[in-house]
């Protein structure tokens, strides 16, 4: 530690190169911020109560199912309590404004103990037949209030008053999500399934998923096998699946796009790790005479060691830090515009650790032959060379 | 007096750099090429240009000796240049594959909605529309038009065995004369009545299991694929089959969409005034073009703008790294430099050659990472969201205008990147430059 004006002295030795050096760390960890926010999205994790959902849809894609599948699930063995959903679409204003809406059960939020919503408005949906909740971040995206009418337009279901696809529904709640890791599902809009089933022209008393909380005891394949088996060879066969499945699956989807450039920005990194690396080792190299003075007043071989890759680890940590700040803020504003096809979320601590370890890893790395070389060198030799 | 020469030197130097970056983007390879004629008439007719071939020999003779500044800047520009060209050459097969689908003759009805999905109509509907002026007319006065139907069947993949979404769309039997450009590529086409699907050629490299002759299963019921058609748009990624034997199938009477052809792309305004005037239709009217450039702008949008953050942030980085080695190499090689400064050679020729060292250095790498792009991605399929959450297959279109903006970007870099530390070494007292060590 006592060292440390010395590594910062050497560090600084050409001002010029190392401020270019930092630079380039910069913008690597920069890249590596935003592939991690990326990658993030596309691999997403559910929260512990999320473990606890399961997820029945038709076995065939675009059906649904009949909602009174649910009072079915819920004597199954293992189920605590059971509710369900549909996909209904819908933007605001503007057909730009497309955002994730669900008609669900009135009783929903039970089974969302991670959706932070104030029992009273909790209450409001409930009673209110048309009720909407929607999360924080899409209320402040078009600064909706509680207590005000949000009309929809183009929703799934014709309005059987209007006999248009337009509906309007009065603002009860807005949820924050308890876990970061969710946040984009605060971009959602939940309307009641009830008003919409049976306002429509054709009331279907389907719905696109069923959602059963399961024991923590249970096993997700006994609970999954449990319940499919109750449609086997019906008109309605349906799969079983955790959240974590059902929400992979979905983004799956975006297909190779994601895990392209998840690839090609790996690449990208450690182009960019590799140029600095080389830059930062010939540094060191350079500097041989003045390790060899150190040396010669008498600093040990382990010293210098230590001095030789501390430096190199401070320049990644130093470029490394800078670079996710910026990428955290990068993420966290593309996010706030809530415009991106792939929902984003805030870089969090594990970003960040991985970071971290990235950055002592690359500067070890890098450090580790000139730092051998200064500790092997002959003073005599080294000195006599200028 | 010495401080408003260094800010003019600042000025220049920054002016230059702008004005030459500006150029760069617009410059075509015509330019280009006269460019490099100049270049090479200079270097070997004048007595600057033949003193900074003669400079710039002596270091390309050299660069063994700086393996690491060398890899620095072949592997930092050619990683720009290939990030960047298959980033957008993923965006571009994408847009391309867009751009291809729908035109202005064939229009598209849909129930008071903007897609598909939510759309409904009924056979009575689809009645009214086929009478309707401005749609081309068969020998028997009857409307070439199909009434369309879309669903998703949920196929595994060849790549990894996963489940994913492909859009089954049920047509009309005359769907193959509205759109034109679907041409079966194998086997025949499906028979109206019959449990049969054709297989767009997109689909059947990506999913497994749509070869000719084996089956699917669509909601407890076997459909065979008897043909694979070839259409060049979005609908390569799609499975064809009859609307109404599907619309059974699915327990889903009606429609979705009406495809009509029209006489001539000039009868669009009649044909959609006939259908909004129509108080029985309320309909939504437009051609095919404007539908699906319209409704997927935003994810080409969207990588095409990610391709350019990516590479600018990576261009940064390996900018830095340049300028980082240029001015290394003017450091260890300035004793040299002053040595013939002092034996009469110019700053011109000093400068061109440190700026000709980095230049050739970034255009060996631009080309590289261009390659390496280009034999990875050119034709690879790629597949995304399409409308309505089934697949959309497309592929990465590697073209030369591409590779020729690759080549610019990492010119423009080796460009930056040799200028600054070029005109160091031109400003190298030569004096000093000797005395140090």
């Amino acid at each position: 530690m006592k060292f440390l004006p010395l590594v910062w002295a050497a560090l600084f030795h050409r001002r010029a190169r190392t401020l270019l050096t930092l630079f380039s760390v910069l913008a690597a960890f920069l890249l590596f911020g935003l592939l991690d926010g990326v990658r993030i999205a596309f691999n997403p994790v559910s929260s512990d109560a999320g473990n606890l959902r399961m997820f029945t849809v038709s076995r065939f894609a675009m059906r649904g199912l009949p909602q009174s599948l649910a009072s079915e699930y819920e004597r199954v063995p293992g189920v605590r309590q059971v509710t369900w959903a549909s996909f209904v679409g819908g933007y605001f204003q503007d057909p730009k404004n497309r955002f994730v809406s669900f008609a669900v059960d009135r009783h929903f939020f039970a089974l969302y103990p991670d959706y932070l919503l104030a029992p009273g408005q909790r209450r409001a949906f409930e009673e209110t037949r048309v009720g909407a909740i929607v999360g924080e971040s899409l209320a402040r995206r078009f600064n909706w209030k509680v207590g005000q009418q949000i009309p929809l337009r183009e929703m799934l279901r014709t309005n059987k008053t209007t006999g248009a696809k337009d509906w309007t529904f009065d603002l009860v709640g807005i949820f924050k999500v308890s876990d970061q890791k969710i946040e984009s599902d605060e971009n959602s809009v939940f309307v009641r399934w009830d008003y919409l089933d049976e306002g429509s022209v054709t009331s279907t008393h389907q719905a696109g998923m069923i959602i059963s909380e399961i024991e923590p005891t249970m096993s997700h394949d006994a609970a999954a096998e449990a319940i499919d088996v109750l449609s086997r060879n019906s008109d309605h066969e349906t799969t079983t699946m955790t959240e974590q499945a059902l929400n992979r699956s979905y983004f799956r989807q975006f297909g190779d796009i994601g895990l392209i450039v998840s690839a090609i920005v790996t690449a990208a990194f450690f182009t960019l790790l590799l140029i600095t690396g080389n830059v930062a080792a010939q540094a060191v190299r350079e500097r041989t005479p003045q390790l060899a003075t150190l040396k010669s007043l008498g600093f040990r071989d382990v010293s210098v060691l230590g001095m030789v890759l501390t430096e190199s680890v401070l320049m990644m940590a130093l470029g490394g830090t800078a670079g996710l700040a910026l990428a955290t803020i990068a993420v966290s504003w593309i996010s706030r515009l809530g415009k991106s096809p792939v929902p984003v979320s805030t870089l969090g601590a594990e970003t960040w650790l991985a970071g971290i370890v990235m950055m002592v890893i690359a500067g070890t790395i890098v450090g580790a032959l000139p730092a051998w070389r200064a500790m092997k060198l002959k003073c005599a030799d080294a000195l006599s060379d200028h | 007096m010495n401080h408003s020469k260094q800010l003019l030197a600042v000025l220049g130097t920054g002016g230059l750099i702008a004005a030459a970056c500006g150029g760069w983007i617009f410059m075509n390879p015509a330019t280009f090429a006269a460019l490099i004629v100049l270049l090479v008439a200079w270097l070997v007719a004048t007595r600057p240009g033949r003193l900074a071939a003669a400079m710039l020999g002596i270091a390309l003779s050299t660069l063994r000796e700086r393996t690491g500044a060398t890899i620095v800047i072949i592997a930092g520009i050619g990683g720009v240049v290939a990030v960047l060209v298959a980033l957008q050459s993923m965006s571009q097969g994408l847009q391309r594959t867009l751009h291809n689908t729908g035109d202005t003759q064939t229009v598209i009805v849909l129930s008071g909605s903007s897609t598909e999905a939510s759309s409904f109509l009924t056979p009575e509907k689809v009645a009214i529309i086929a009478e309707k002026p401005g749609a081309l007319q068969d020998r028997d006065g009857k409307a070439v038009l199909s009434a369309e139907t879309l669903g998703v069947v949920r196929l595994p993949k060849k790549s990894s065995g996963a489940r994913g979404n492909l859009a089954l769309r049920g047509v009309g039997a005359r769907a193959a004369e509205v759109r034109g450009n679907v041409r079966i590529v194998q086997g025949r086409t499906f028979r109206p009545g019959t449990q049969e699907m054709i297989v767009g050629v997109g689909a059947r490299r990506v999913f497994a299991g749509l070869e000719i002759g084996q089956t699917v299963d669509l909601n407890n019921q076997r459909w065979t694929i008897v043909g694979a058609f070839e259409s060049a748009d979005a609908h390569e990624s799609e499975l064809f089959g009859d609307a109404d034997t599907l619309g059974a199938a699915f327990r889903r009477p009606g429609y979705q969409s009406v495809i009509v052809r029209l006489a001539a792309p000039e009868a669009f305004d009649q044909f959609k005034a006939a259908l909004t005037s129509d108080r029985r239709l309320d309909v939504n009217v437009r051609t095919t073009l404007d539908y699906y450039t319209s409704s997927r702008g935003t994810l080409v949008d969207t990588i095409h703008r990610v391709a350019n953050v990516i590479a600018a942030i990576m261009a940064i980085g390996a900018l830095f790294g340049a300028l980082n080695v240029s001015y290394t190499t003017v450091q260890t090689r300035s004793r040299e430099i002053a040595t013939l400064r002092a034996l009469g050679f110019d700053a011109v020729p000093v400068i061109a050659s440190v700026m000709l060292e980095t230049m050739l250095l970034a255009t060996l790498g631009g080309a590289l990472g261009a390659a390496l792009a280009w034999s990875v991605f050119h034709e690879f399929t790629g597949s995304t969201f399409g409308a309505d959450l089934g697949a959309l297959i497309f592929q990465f279109d590697v073209s030369g205008a591409l590779l020729w903006t690759g080549l610019k970007w990492a010119l423009a870099i080796g460009f930056v990147g040799g200028m600054l530390p070029a005109m160091r070494a031109g400003r190298l007292p030569a004096a000093v430059a000797l005395r140090a060590t």
